[in-house]
């Protein structure tokens, strides 16, 4: 018998504005409005600024360890203009410009890296789950989230957000698999930035994309240029359609690139070169629309200064709202442990200022057997 | 009123919360068509369907990830994890996200689902059928631990399991899944967690366990033939220390059984406890018999690993002799 070919395929890659200024109008015409490509601009350049803030604000102690965003904005910014504000938006921890976008408000990142757990109070309304320190944990999450929906007959989806690293996770492909077995409308997003801390894309996946991780599961997959805003809106409407009409899950790799250390506690020099830095940091997601804008005659530097000046006093109220918050009060870590607080850990909050290890020694009902039981009163 | 096995107990908790409340379903593997490996979910997908009753893909921490994400989105479910030894691929899920997720959002996200385990030995199982870990979930701040010990416990644990607003790990000892029956209302009842139940009344010596273990120490105390207090537990956590201290301190004795590994075994906590708030009143120390520090062995020798009346026995003639 012959050889046959039992599958193959093929991953299109999507590249619509790139970094020479070429716009590709076939694919990029009418894709994104000019009022709201200014406010994607915006939007991005507001991030950015966040970020060197918060960068700044580490350094000299006012906030703990953070991990920069910068260099791609245009990844979770692309999902959250097509995603309705309803659908969930299941992200890892490098995607602020797309919950700012959708409306969570800068002091919850902030707070968050100020080690307080009240950042993570996320109002049900912006239908964003908090930050997901674990890697590659939160893409069974978001399928969960969406088969919820898809449970009560509502046309809810999920969108879900992790790095490179992440798929190399088993989570990443039991999410994947339950999601296409069981028609879950997920869409799942690697951000494909190269670096997972120090280890490089080859030693999490051997492939040539990351993309083609997804045909495993039979989902359609697309790699796009994550640092091209209109290529990731361009991906995120065929699989938010997919997803919408099929309720089918679909995989996007966003090829994108952290400018950044992978935290402030990190030092990315130690393991990559200046010159691979210096090459994508001429593939800004921002300088690109920026330019672009210009060309449209939509954007000139009165209009940058004035964003400028509006991020500035933007940025530093939310930096306020942040470091003004009242203090937490110390029995808040027991509050919200359960539902309701079970005796024995109330006991624990309400003596761990007055024992030794926050436990009553609980003899006061036997201080009858004691010389002096005055001195136990106080129990 | 009927006369059920725990395994028709939990079936008749679990449609009847289903029957009540559209939002519970059931997700794991096997438990559809095959009505799970025990069948304890027998007809449940003929009654309720397929899209309340699922078989997933074979992934434990698929199916407690893709629950907790159920929980979070407003659903109630019970996911069943097919065997204690197989709880270890979904431990990240249970304790880095479903034990967590309430306390790190201060509320905004509780995550209310109830895991079925079948738990512990005594069945000829292979290897990583047979093991004890309600301990390790014990020691997890943010969840809760229910064993039952007979049918009539099962059903009304079970209830009060699926309608808690947090995160709990009902664990089935399936050695008594049909080991014997018992009177279950059909009528609803809901027992509640973090109680203890007295199982019978005594003065010389109080003997506290849970699960299957239970009926050993019955075995245990009618042998000895002396007034001994049968404390079960029924939940791990919260666990029901005013039950246990008020016991002791009435007996001034205490005997611990579980089948878990001794060292950090619930025992020892219970054990802390009781010296912490029983002290001047203990007659004795407290002894614990459990199952050894060492891996749960093959079936040949899975009766001389857990405890049995005869060692309970010993141990009550222990502590009666101080």
């Amino acid at each position: 018998m012959p050889i046959t070919t039992a599958f193959k395929t093929e991953i299109p890659r999507i590249s619509i504005l790139d970094e020479q200024g070429n716009f590709d109008e076939k694919l990029g015409k009418g894709l994104i409005p000019d009022a709201d490509l200014v406010k994607l601009y915006e939007a991005m350049y507001q991030c950015r600024h966040l970020d060197g803030v918060a960068f700044r604000l580490q350094r000299s102690g006012r906030m703990g360890t953070y991990p920069q965003n910068m260099g791609q904005e245009a990844t979770s910014l692309g999902a959250a203009y097509v995603l309705e504000k309803t659908d969930w938006l299941v992200t890892c921890y490098r995607e602020n410009c797309g919950l700012f976008w959708r409306g969570v408000p800068m002091e919850s990142i902030l707070l968050h890296w100020m080690g307080d757990e009240r950042g993570n109070a996320m109002p049900r309304e912006h239908f964003a789950t908090p930050i997901a320190v674990p890697i590659g944990t939160q893409m069974l999450h978001a399928t969960g989230l969406a088969w919820a929906a898809k449970y009560r007959g509502e046309k809810q989806i999920a969108c879900t957000f992790f790095g490179d690293g992440a798929t190399s996770e088993g989570d990443f492909h039991e999410a994947a698999n339950f999601a296409a077995n069981l028609d879950i409308p997920v869409v799942f997003v690697c951000q494909n930035n190269f670096w997972a801390i120090s280890v490089p894309g080859r030693i999490q996946c051997s492939a040539p994309t990351v993309a083609q991780r997804g045909i495993a599961y039979g989902m359609p997959c697309l790699q796009v240029d994550g640092n091209d805003i209109f290529a990731t809106v361009y991906a995120m409407r065929q699989a938010t359609e997919r997803a919408r009409k099929e309720g089918k899950p679909s995989f996007i790799e966003m090829v994108t690139y952290r400018l950044g250390d992978h935290t402030t506690a990190d030092d990315a020099s130690r393991y990559r070169d200046k010159a691979e830095v210096d090459a994508w940091k001429a593939k800004d997601p921002l300088i690109r629309v920026r330019k672009h804008l210009e060309r449209l005659k939509l954007w000139n530097d009165t209009k940058e200064a004035e964003l400028v000046e509006r991020s500035e006093k933007l940025i530093a109220e939310a930096v306020a709202r942040a470091e003004n918050i009242a203090a937490p009060h110390s029995s808040d870590f027991f509050n919200s442990m359960y539902s309701e607080l079970p005796s024995d850990l109330a006991l624990q909050r309400d003596t761990m200022q007055t024992h030794s290890l926050g436990q009553d020694p609980g003899q006061l009902s036997s201080t009858e057997h004691l010389s002096n039981p005055a001195e136990h009163a106080h129990h | 009123m009927a006369n059920l096995t725990m395994v028709q107990a939990i079936n008749l908790a679990l449609i009847q919360e289903m029957e009540k409340d559209e939002r519970v379903m059931l997700l794991g593997e096997d438990v559809g068509l095959n009505g799970g490996v025990f069948r304890v979910t027998e007809g449940l997908q003929k009654r309720f369907g397929a899209k309340r009753v699922v078989d997933t893909p074979l992934a434990e921490s698929g199916i407690i990830g893709t629950a907790i994400g159920l929980a979070m989105g407003g659903l109630r479910p019970v996911p069943e994890i097919q065997f204690d030894g197989f709880l270890g691929p979904a431990y990240d899920q249970i304790c880095s996200h479903a034990a967590r997720m309430r306390t790190r959002t201060r509320g905004a996200f509780p995550v209310p689902l109830t895991i079925r385990v079948p738990v512990g030995g005594g069945i000829h199982a292979p290897e990583l059928h047979s093991d004890s870990p309600e301990a390790i979930y014990a020691h997890t701040p943010g969840l809760k631990v229910v064993m039952p010990s007979s049918p009539y416990d099962a059903k009304g644990l079970l209830v009060a399991a699926i309608r808690d607003p947090d995160p709990v790990i009902y664990f089935e000892p399936k050695r008594i899944y049909r080991a014997f029956r018992e009177e279950v209302p059909e009528d609803e009842y809901v027992l509640p967690i973090g109680k203890a139940r007295t199982v019978c009344e005594g003065t010389e010596l109080t003997v506290v366990s849970w699960g299957a273990s239970v009926v050993q120490c019955m075995q245990a105390i009618e042998k000895s033939g002396k007034s001994i207090e049968l404390v079960d537990l029924r939940t791990i956590y919260p666990f029901d220390i005013e039950a246990i201290e008020a016991s002791v301190r009435k007996t001034g004795r205490c005997v611990v059984v579980h089948e878990a590994p001794l060292t950090c075994g619930f025992g020892s906590e219970i054990s802390a406890r009781i010296m912490e708030r029983c002290f001047l009143h203990l007659e004795a120390p407290v002894q614990r018999v459990a199952g050894f520090d060492t891996i749960m062995p093959y079936y040949k020798l899975e009766l001389d690993y857990m405890p049995d009346a005869a060692r309970i026995g010993r141990a009550i003639d222990d502590v009666m002799a101080y």
